[in-house]
């Protein structure tokens, strides 16, 4: 700290340098919300024409052909979600709550630790471990295989949005129960988890969100599917596969579908991360009860 | 408020509960401990099962072509001959490039929002960059294709190989065709830089004011202030948003196989189409023929997987120390 007793530049030089930080920076900042503006803009002018009825009931069509929608894509990912939702749920909220109220034991830290690590994987890995435990040993490919992939990839969404939400809970009102001779799992569940609830459902839908943009955990255990299946056995098709298998086909009437696929998947996802970004903050964010 | 399980009262005069609520004797918090915990140790054993199911699939590959298997360059499914370095070589390269790309804006944004912006205009860039981490990986890539790619063809190269005269060095040689390296890093900086700016602001506000007020008290400038006192401060948990950028990079796999071309070549231009480990895999896995090439690609998988493992924890352990100072 030596530097400010005996400045070797000029004041006026030191000043100027500040404020050249201060563009720089601002610049940066500028320069960095560009790109989701772009993005935007562009789903919007390419997408929004062909988003009507037929896109959610019809079935994509031929090659060369106008017309038609991304129907089975549509329903084929919200089968996917319900699968991952259904792993990824009650492991996530599980962990989560163990780590919110065992936050000091070893193996709370081991956990947290490793669903970071968990977090960062590579989704093609989580992908290619889906292909050798649920597509591999029965021989060919199926929903059920897609699900359990993005099942995974949520569990440390969960785990961890679960966590911070209970911690935000108030002592005073664990303590009220306990005095009230609540037995402590009971406090846990029924006023803790309780209260948490609302936050932990938010967590849930942005974990749900970002899943459902997921292609390549699909690649090879959903596999996409060209006709309406539900069934968990089978390939079935998904919206991000559909629009990654039509944007880099030649034709221009799938280019247009994927353009509209692409605008529904962020519309939702967007939905999702603003709604709960209003919600935790009016929520937590003043007074914090 | 201490932490410290079944501590005695403290200066409230309230015993504290934060942990150990849990550690009940009746039947009911048995049997709630037994639940949580095997909920709790799903998520460890969830990873070393991937971990584990991947290598053995991995294993006879590398057995197979040993250490060949990470330097020869032949990829040839036909004749049964494996060698990953080309992925190699277009993963690290992509990732290295993107991090150069990203690194100065995120760290930008991140000084920018923890220290310059004022109030009202924190909140909308730091959701706008945030929402950047929240686009599928697939609508980057159509995006890249429709609209990237045609912008730095026709602005960004001329730019680079005629204005600034660039074209003579190696690294901007050959024709541009859009499908190359540079667009795939491009694509991959827009996508790392809200991961590396959310760590660094976060660990800037981490930064004790203190810290902060002794240098505007000695008459420091704001930047001078965040020069010498604060960015020294937070510098390791700086390195961990930057690193784990890199994590995100190494195994980001849908915009990238749609950008980069797919080809198994190592070639020095970023003109030249290129090939990472991911997109390798999301091309051919699923039409993968025989045992040796589905093993083949389980070993390409495999080194991704350590790769990132390796580069995650690192990050994460940087991050961790200086929010561990921070507390203490």
């Amino acid at each position: 700290m030596t530097r400010y007793t005996a400045p070797r530049r000029s004041l006026t030089r030191r000043h100027v340098t500040n404020k050249v930080m201060v563009g720089l920076t601002f610049g940066a900042a500028f320069v960095a919300t560009l790109p989701l503006l772009f993005i935007l803009a562009y789903l919007l002018l390419k997408g929004t024409t062909s988003i009507n009825l037929d896109f959610f009931t019809r079935l994509p069509p031929p090659p060369g052909e106008t017309g038609g929608g991304m129907g089975n894509a549509v329903g084929g990912t919200l089968v996917l979600i319900g699968v991952a939702a259904l792993i990824g749920l009650p492991i996530g909220i599980g962990s989560g709550l163990y780590l919110a109220e065992k936050r000091e034991s070893r193996l709370a830290t081991v956990v947290r630790f490793l669903a970071d690590v968990l977090n960062g994987l590579p989704s093609i890995v989580v992908g290619i471990f889906a292909w050798q435990v649920l597509v591999r040993p029965f021989g060919h490919f199926s929903a059920l295989a897609g699900g359990v992939a993005l099942g995974a990839m949520m569990i440390p969404l969960v785990s961890r949005t679960t966590e911070e939400m209970i911690r935000l809970v108030p002592v005073a009102l664990r303590e009220a129960a306990l005095a009230l001779g609540y037995s402590r799992w009971r406090t846990s569940l029924a006023i803790v988890l309780r209260t948490a609830l609302p936050g932990i459902v938010t967590g849930a839908l942005v974990a749900i969100a970002r899943i459902a943009g997921e292609t390549a955990p699909l690649l090879f255990t959903a596999l996409g599917n060209q006709f309406w299946s539900f069934r968990l056995s089978e390939p079935i098709a998904a919206l991000p596969l559909q629009i990654y298998v039509f944007a880099i086909s030649p034709y221009d009437d799938w280019h247009r579908l994927a353009w509209a696929g692409a605008l529904v998947l962020i519309g939702v996802v967007f939905v999702i991360s603003v709604a709960a970004r209003a919600a935790t903050r009016s929520r937590f964010g003043v007074g914090g009860d | 408020m201490s932490e410290s399980a079944g501590a005695a009262a403290t200066d409230t005069g309230i015993a504290p509960l934060v942990s150990g609520d849990i550690e009940g004797k009746s039947l009911g918090d048995r049997i709630y401990r037994g639940v949580t915990t095997v909920f709790a140790a799903a998520v460890p054993i969830l990873l070393v099962l991937i971990a584990l199911e991947v290598l053995i699939a991995a294993w006879p590959a590398f057995s197979r072509f040993g250490l060949s298997f990470l330097t020869s360059s032949s990829w040839d499914p036909v004749r049964q001959q494996f060698g990953a370095a080309p992925m190699i070589y277009g993963t690290l390269v992509s990732s290295a490039l993107a991090l150069l790309i990203a690194t100065p804006f995120a760290l930008g944004v991140a000084i920018f929002l923890a220290e310059f912006a004022p109030p009202w205009l924190r909140q909308p860039i730091a959701f706008t960059v945030d929402l950047l981490a929240a686009v599928p990986s697939v609508v980057y890539g159509l995006w890249g294709i429709f609209v990237l790619i045609p912008f730095l063809r026709t602005t960004v190269s001329p730019f680079l190989r005629d204005t600034l005269g660039l074209s003579a060095l190696p690294f901007f040689a050959g024709a541009d065709y859009g499908y190359n390296m540079l667009s795939a890093s491009v694509i991959l900086a827009i996508m790392i830089l809200p991961y590396t700016s959310a760590v660094a602001r976060e660990v800037l506000l981490a930064v004790p004011r203190s810290q902060r007020e002794a240098a505007l008290a000695l008459g420091a400038t704001k930047w001078e202030t965040i020069r010498d006192a604060v960015i020294p401060y937070a510098r390791s948990g700086i390195m961990g948003g930057i690193i784990l950028g890199l994590g995100r990079a190494l195994g980001e796999t849908m915009a990238v196989t749609m950008l980069i071309g797919n080809r198994h070549e190592i070639s020095t231009s970023l003109y030249a189409p290129a090939y990472t480990m991911a997109s390798l895999i999301a091309n051919e896995f699923a039409e993968a023929t025989g045992d040796v090439h589905i093993s083949a690609l389980m070993a390409v998988g495999a080194v991704l997987m350590l790769t990132t493992l390796i580069v995650n924890v690192i990050a994460r352990w940087l991050v961790w120390r200086v929010s561990r100072e921070v507390r203490a």
